[in-house]
Order: structure tokens, then C-alpha cells, then sequence
């Protein structure tokens, strides 16, 4: 009796995996098929004939290659390095020096950046950002991603930065180092994986957010590969399958290579803010 | 608190925090003050309204919520209900259920299985919109779709997703999307309870179903506000449907944030979409100060 119930148990727990398991994957299988078939529809079939000229045709169109490899690098990495720079400075700040109100601070900004965002945010954005003059540049769309994403991102530095006793940096001020010195010489090596966590995890917002270049880009040559990609269009509207998921796969090779390098390297969990 | 030294001087401190702060000042403070000034004005990108823009005062509002078209579709009222909806079916009942039942199911669990399903639910969280957009527009074709080749397969009719059942279409979609933070969220949450908790349980012989109920859920409370509140704010604010439906068919799918993007940026009007977007802020603030009072009372009670 015991015995069959364990037996029962079991099987109904590989059977609601393999169905949650089915249920994430095979939205996405389509996606692994159809570039390498040279006459791929919408539906889900082994590629026949197998083919890799869907990637070349991809490579010949100009506007994608320069969207995928330089422009959406460019957003992404401008965002990154700015995200990094300023959530770090900013995170050890509140952490080690004596702001008053720095918790109030860190609420209000959560909480005001919880509320400013998304579409509802983007109608004064695209104001600020036309007022500045920076309407169809790279420029502000790193500007406009930098200043939704800091928030969150000295959140997460922040709890990275509270865990780093305090000792080493108290023993070096003891030895006369300068504020500069120390944080560059002491606490900079530290924080170091928090800094690749919050790196990784700008790189891919921007690299895959959509909104925002879409609103505030108006030239083809500075759209990134979120964008790019309805290039792939014929004239009446319809895609053409073959080369917008052969191109769809390009750009989704770096976010998959970046989670399986955080994963391998620091586990993929939560950080900071929402643990307990 | 001890008394301890400090490390970096107030001037320095806010040296560092500078760049930062003028950062969330220009680009979250402002426009959220921005945006309320210009709902209040009749500002477009071109004509009158872009070099002379008049203060129209409640005009904005009282268009908004004009009863006689309130609930018509394609306009505000509309639009809410469906959004209301949207949350309560994607995010509070989807991702957080199934985000819950699978931190559940591997519970205690370290094996392939459980590294196998929760990466396939990282998979489909993290890879860009525009992609997941296109994998779901083929997914629910109705002519060659998977899903409706699954729903013949075991003897259904085909459904015509997309143009059907729109609202439930993106439903599905959300669900699928995010499901993968909750998961993570209650694993980690379930991960902190102490074993000694269940293991009394079950000396006494409470069954699953029962530790779940009694055991689990209230220790993991917390969190599961946090999770609620999180996805709901995530949930409304999402643009992404749009990328499969476009809002349609005949605005059965214009969620508000879809709603704004058609009044300011396709009709730009950003005179009327500045009050859809002051009236979104305003929700998002009653949310968010909800999370951050219920945060607070918890740090009060430890």
C-alpha cells in the first residue's frame, strides 16, 4: 500500500513536470526550427530542406547587421557602463556615509520609480528628451534606460555593498588612505560581482527593450535590432518567416549566453531588496 | 546602534551620490510633475498645439471619463476593464499560482527535472519581447498554429485565438511570460523556512496538501505580498501585448498602456495621453505605497 502510494506520487510528479516543462518550451520551439528551414511557415516542423541561407540573406541586410552589432551594442553597453558607474558610487555613498534620511531616500526612490515607468512615463520622456534635442540620437535612449533603471540597480548595489564589513576599509582609512583612494583600492575589488550582476542585468534590459527606442528613434540608421527586426517585412505588412527568426535567434544568442555566464559563475537568484 | 566611524564623509558622500541624483531628478521626478502639468494643457507634436499649447484645464479628465462613452471600445473606461482583467487573470491568478506550485512541486528537490523546468521558465522570462512576440504570434495561428495543431490532437476544434478569444490569448501570453519570477521568488521564500517547521507537521501526519496550507503559506506571507504587488505593477505597465494584437481586434486588447500609446504617440495628443498617463501614475502610486506600508509594518513587528 505504501509502496503504490509512493509509486503514484511519483508519477504524478513527472507527469505535472513534463506538462509545466511542455507548457514553457514549446511556445519557443518554432523558434529553433523555422531559421534553418528553407521554407519555414508558422508551424512547427523539422527544417527540410536544412538550410543556413536564411542567416546569410540576414547578414546581407545592411540596416539589421548595423541594428544587431553595432546599435543595440551601443544602447546596451552605453546604458551598462553609466547604470554601473553611477548605481555604484551612489550605492556606497548611501551605505558609508552619514546622509541623513538615506533609508527614507532609498524608499522614495524605489517608489517613485515604481511609479514613473512604462507608457504612462514616456509621454514626458519623449518631452524631455525632444526639449533637449535628443530625439532620433543613441544618446537618449541611453539617457532615457539609465535613468529608469538606476533605481533598481542602487537597490541592488546597495545591499551588495551594506554586506561588505566594514573593516578593511577602516583599517586602510587608518593608514591615511584618501575617501578616493579607498574606495577605488579597497572597496571597488570587492563589489566587484555586484557590479557584473547589475552590468548583466542593464546589458539585457536595454538590449531587449522595445518601447523606447521604438518612441524615440526616427532613422533607420540608429534603430537597435528591437526595432530592426520589422525590417524583415515584406510590403503588405506580413513577415518573412525565414529571416525574421533566423535574425530573431541572432538576437537572442547574447541575453541566453549572459544568463548561462551568471548562472555558471554567481547561481541565478534573487539579489538584494526582495530576499526575505 | 554602535558608534561607528565613518568611512566616507558627508561631502564625499554626496559627491558620489551626485550624478546619480540628478539622473533620478531629470528623468523620473520631472516627469512626473511634467506629465501632470501637460495633462492639463491641449500640447500635440505638430499644428497649434505643439508651438502655442493653451491650458484646457479639466478637459482632458472630463473626455476621459464622459459617461455617454466611458465603456465604449477604444476608450478609457473600456480600456481599464480590460486591463483589470488582464491583471487579475495573468498576473495575480497565472504567474503567482504557477509561479507558487512549481517553487512547491520542487520543493526539497535537487534534480535535472527541476533544473530542466524552472531554466525553460527563465528561458521564456528573459529572452527580449520582440522575440517572445513573434514565437507567440506563430504559436496561436490559427491555420498552422501549435497550439491549435495540440487542440486537434486531442479531438477539439480549432480555436481562432487571436481574433476569437484575444483577451484570453494574452492571458496565456503574460502567464507563460512572467511565471518564471514568482517561481524564483517562492523558491527562495520556501528555500528559508526551517526543516524542524515540517518535520513536526509531519510526526503529526499532516499531509501535503494540509503543510502547504497550514505550514507554508503563512510563513511565506510576506512574500507572497511582495510577489502580488511586484507582478501587478509590472502587469499594468506592460506594453508587450501590444507586439502580438496591437490592441485589437477592435480594441478588445488595448490594455491602457496601449491605450496611452495610441493617443500620444500614434494620434500624438499628448494632451489627453499625459491625463491616461497621470491617471496610470496615480495607480501605480496607490500600489506601490500599499507595498511599501505593508513592507514597513513587517520591519516594525521583527
Amino acid at each position: 500500500m505504501r509502496l503504490l502510494r509512493l509509486v503514484v506520487t511519483r508519477a504524478a510528479f513527472y507527469a505535472a513536470a513534463a506538462l509545466f516543462a511542455c507548457f514553457f518550451a514549446v511556445p519557443l520551439v518554432w523558434l529553433l526550427f523555422a531559421p534553418f528551414d528553407a521554407r519555414a511557415n508558422l508551424a512547427v516542423r523539422l527544417p527540410h530542406p536544412f538550410t543556413l541561407a536564411n542567416f546569410g540573406k540576414v547578414f546581407a541586410n545592411a540596416f539589421a547587421v548595423r541594428a544587431l552589432f553595432q546599435n543595440s551594442i551601443i544602447q546596451a553597453g552605453g546604458a551598462m557602463l553609466l547604470v554601473t558607474l553611477l548605481a555604484t558610487l551612489a550605492a556606497y555613498a548611501l551605505s558609508r556615509a552619514p546622509i541623513r534620511g538615506k533609508d527614507m531616500l532609498s524608499y522614495g526612490l524605489v517608489l517613485f520609480s515604481s511609479i514613473v515607468t512604462g507608457t504612462a512615463a514616456m509621454v514626458p520622456l519623449f518631452l524631455l528628451i525632444y526639449s533637449l534635442g535628443l530625439i532620433d540620437t543613441q544618446l537618449g535612449v541611453i539617457l532615457v534606460f539609465t535613468g529608469g533603471l538606476l533605481p533598481a540597480a542602487i537597490f541592488i548595489m546597495r545591499d551588495f555593498v551594506d554586506s561588505i564589513p566594514r573593516s578593511y576599509e577602516e583599517s586602510a582609512l587608518v593608514s591615511g588612505a584618501s575617501a578616493w583612494g579607498m574606495f577605488r583600492d579597497i572597496a571597488l575589488p570587492i563589489v566587484r560581482p555586484g557590479m557584473m550582476v547589475v552590468a548583466v542585468w542593464t546589458f539585457v534590459n536595454v538590449w531587449g527593450g522595445f518601447f523606447v527606442p521604438f518612441i524615440l528613434l526616427r532613422s533607420p540608421a540608429n534603430m537597435p535590432a528591437s526595432v530592426a527586426i520589422y525590417s524583415f517585412y515584406t510590403e503588405g505588412g506580413t513577415p518573412i518567416i525565414t529571416l525574421t527568426t533566423a535574425y530573431s535567434l541572432l538576437y537572442t544568442i547574447p541575453v541566453l549566453a549572459l544568463y548561462l555566464f551568471v548562472n555558471w559563475r554567481y547561481g541565478f537568484r534573487f539579489f538584494g531588496g526582495i530576499k526575505s | 546602534m554602535p558608534e561607528r566611524r565613518t568611512i566616507l564623509p558627508l561631502r564625499t558622500g554626496l559627491l558620489f551620490l551626485a550624478p546619480a541624483a540628478a539622473f533620478v531628478v531629470a528623468f523620473i521626478v520631472l516627469p512626473f510633475f511634467w506629465v501632470a502639468v501637460v495633462s492639463f494643457t491641449n500640447r500635440s507634436l505638430t499644428g497649434l498645439g505643439a508651438l502655442h499649447p493653451h491650458f484646457v484645464g479639466l478637459t482632458n479628465y472630463l473626455r476621459l471619463f464622459n459617461p455617454s462613452t466611458f465603456l465604449q471600445p477604444g476608450q478609457f473606461g473600456s480600456s481599464l476593464l480590460i486591463t483589470a482583467q488582464f491583471v487579475l487573470f495573468s498576473a495575480l491568478i497565472g504567474q503567482a499560482a504557477l509561479g507558487l506550485l512549481l517553487a512547491w512541486l520542487f520543493y526539497r528537490r535537487e534534480s535535472w527535472v527541476k533544473e530542466t523546468v524552472q531554466t525553460l521558465a527563465i528561458v521564456a522570462w528573459i529572452i527580449p519581447d520582440v522575440v517572445v512576440a513573434f514565437a507567440w504570434s506563430a504559436f496561436l495561428d490559427y491555420g498552422q498554429g501549435t497550439l491549435n495543431h495540440i487542440v486537434t490532437a486531442f479531438g477539439f476544434h480549432r480555436v481562432d485565438w487571436l481574433l476569437g478569444v484575444p483577451v484570453l490569448s494574452i492571458i496565456l501570453f503574460n502567464t507563460w511570460r512572467g511565471t518564471a519570477f514568482s517561481m524564483l521568488l517562492f523558491s527562495s521564500a520556501l528555500g528559508s523556512i526551517p526543516p524542524s517547521h515540517l518535520e513536526t507537521a509531519e510526526v503529526t501526519g499532516a499531509n501535503a496538501w494540509q503543510k502547504l496550507r497550514d505550514i507554508i503559506l503563512p510563513l511565506i506571507r510576506t512574500h507572497i505580498v511582495t510577489d502580488l504587488i511586484l507582478i501587478t505593477l509590472w502587469t499594468f505597465n506592460t506594453f508587450t501585448p501590444f507586439l502580438i494584437t496591437g490592441g485589437g481586434p477592435a480594441f478588445r486588447t488595448e490594455v491602457v498602456s496601449i491605450l496611452t500609446y495610441r493617443i500620444a504617440f500614434k494620434y500624438f495628443n499628448f494632451g489627453s495621453g499625459s491625463a491616461i498617463g497621470m491617471i496610470m501614475m496615480l495607480i501605480n502610486l496607490a500600489f506601490a505605497l500599499i507595498y511599501l506600508s505593508l513592507l514597513r509594518r513587517r520591519e516594525g513587528t521583527r
